[in-house]
């Protein structure tokens, strides 16, 4: 066997690692655009699917086009966004404006509950919280949302689908969830997720989970209270939540957050419709 | 060697046949088994798998033999990683571009690709000492002798768990339901994936008595 040098290693390492990632980003880069159309086609299924309209990835287009008459892109004051298309929105960076927005409350509102800890944090920490600049970020952030809505016309009804996303144990989930006009009956959900443990939280995805949604009230005597998902089993007939799945508690409770979160800041949309 | 070997010599082909037969990296060598369980409850994934393993295993054996003489022995295996993991990318996202539904499917899996131990133990026990055109046809047959025995099992586990062929209804046509059978549900589970392995372990060995261990 060959003596090698130091030198020849670091060397030979070196090229081996610019090459292959010269030679997979090139190929990532030219796949691109393929896996694209792939995903917006899948995203196309799950808002139809999320109104019991069952597509291929052949029709799915054609198919979307004939059901979702009309979609735009909202601000939190409900206001139409002009330019904006629904299926264009990133929701990835709209769950990090949630985070955001969590956070900056989180921040007033310790000042306000808790004078001691703001009294030992002044000791020990010089910086402030100055609220009002707080206060003007979460505004700020709040304005910069963008909310996808699709209106669906199906048997002479019109339905409103609404894009969900939110956390599960190991990656993101995310889904759809119909309304029916009332802005507060749930016509369909459907939910997906990238990495949940198979068995288990994956099953999020199975129509035993999604199905049970159909039916149920996201108003309860006249305030939001999103969809429980209940650990340890609900009964069919109560209208504000669904069973859980044994052993996906944190996906389970995911999908519960994701509910009310992004139904949450779709309040003033609701009202202006209900009325 | 100074004389030149035909491309399918008896002894390039015996690489190409024996991991089918007395030399299966599962049922022989039980390398693979967890993939081998994974993603055989349907045959459509299954044969995507067989293909995507025979691929990784055959262009890396081949890069890896091109290499031989270059790869410093002190980092053999972070280069036989490294290029066992470019090539498993490169499927990745061709699955991911033109098989979507299949590459959802399989999930995690693909990229898992990486840690099947066939791939890495052809590199190290084969394609690091031999040219390239034998290492190609050994990362194939042993790719294939994985595929088949894949294929096999999966071939069981979804007529038997789910009624269908390729997703199509073969029990439903043949009217088999009518007569109160049912769908076995366990066939879908891990389980059933390793009795039938066994299963096809121990027909293997009946049939094969070079294979049995004597005690």
């Amino acid at each position: 066997m060959k003596n090698f040098s130091n030198t020849y290693i670091f060397i030979f390492s070196a090229v081996m690692v610019v090459l292959v990632a010269a030679l997979l980003s090139f190929v990532a880069m030219q796949l691109k655009p393929v896996q694209e159309i792939n995903i917006r086609v899948e995203t196309m299924q799950n808002i139809l699917h999320s109104v019991h309209v069952q597509s291929t990835t052949r029709n799915a287009e054609e198919l979307f086009h004939q059901y979702v008459t009309d979609s735009y892109v909202i601000n939190p004051a409900g206001e139409r966004l002009e330019g904006e298309q629904a299926i264009e929105v990133d929701l990835k960076k709209e769950v990090a404006k949630m985070d955001r927005i969590k956070n900056l409350k989180a921040q007033v509102q310790e000042q306000r509950v808790s004078p001691f800890k703001a009294f030992i944090g002044r000791i020990f920490t010089p910086k402030q919280v100055d609220q009002q600049a707080v206060n003007e970020d979460i505004q700020q952030t709040l304005s910069d949302r963008k909310l996808p809505v699709y209106v669906v016309q199906k048997d002479n009804k019109s339905y409103y689908v609404f894009p969900l996303r939110g956390k599960g144990l190991w990656g993101p989930v995310w889904g759809f969830i119909s309304l029916e006009e009332d802005m507060n009956t749930v016509y369909g959900a459907v939910f997906d997720h990238k990495t949940e443990t198979p068995g288990l939280g994956a099953e999020i995805s199975q129509d035993w989970f999604s199905e049970p949604f159909q039916g149920k009230k996201i108003v309860r005597d006249n305030t939001f209270t999103s969809i429980e998902v209940v650990k340890g089993g609900t009964d069919a007939s109560n209208p504000y939540g669904v069973d859980a799945i044994s052993g996906g508690t944190i996906t389970s409770k995911g999908v519960q957050a994701m509910l009310y979160d992004c139904l949450n800041s779709y309040q003033t949309f609701f009202e202006q419709h209900r009325n | 060697m100074s004389h030149k070997e035909s491309l399918f010599s008896s002894k390039n082909l015996k690489l190409l046949r024996d991991p089918l037969g007395a030399n299966n990296p599962i049922t022989v060598q039980v390398l693979g088994i967890c993939s081998a369980l994974a993603v055989t409850v349907k045959l459509e994934p299954s044969i995507v798998m067989a293909l995507s393993v025979t691929a990784v295993t055959a262009l890396s054996n081949v890069v890896i033999s091109l290499l031989r003489s270059y790869i410093p022995p002190r980092i053999r295996i972070i280069v036989q990683l490294t290029v066992i993991a470019a090539m498993v990318i490169l499927v990745d996202q061709a699955l991911k571009a033109y098989a979507y539904d299949v590459s959802k499917q399989l999930s995690v899996f693909v990229g898992l690709i990486i840690t099947n131990c066939i791939i890495m133990g052809r590199l190290e026990a084969f394609a690091l000492g031999n040219k390239p055109w034998p290492s190609f046809l050994d990362g194939v047959g042993n790719g294939a002798g994985y595929g088949m025995t894949l294929v096999i099992v999966a071939f069981f586990r979804e007529l038997l768990g789910s009624g269908t062929l390729f997703g199509y209804p073969v029990l439903e046509k043949i009217g088999l339901y009518k007569t109160g059978y049912e769908n076995n549900g366990l066939m879908i589970l891990p389980p059933m994936a390793l009795v039938t392995v066994g299963i096809i372990i121990w027909i293997q060995r009946s049939k094969n008595s070079g294979l049995q261990e004597s005690h």
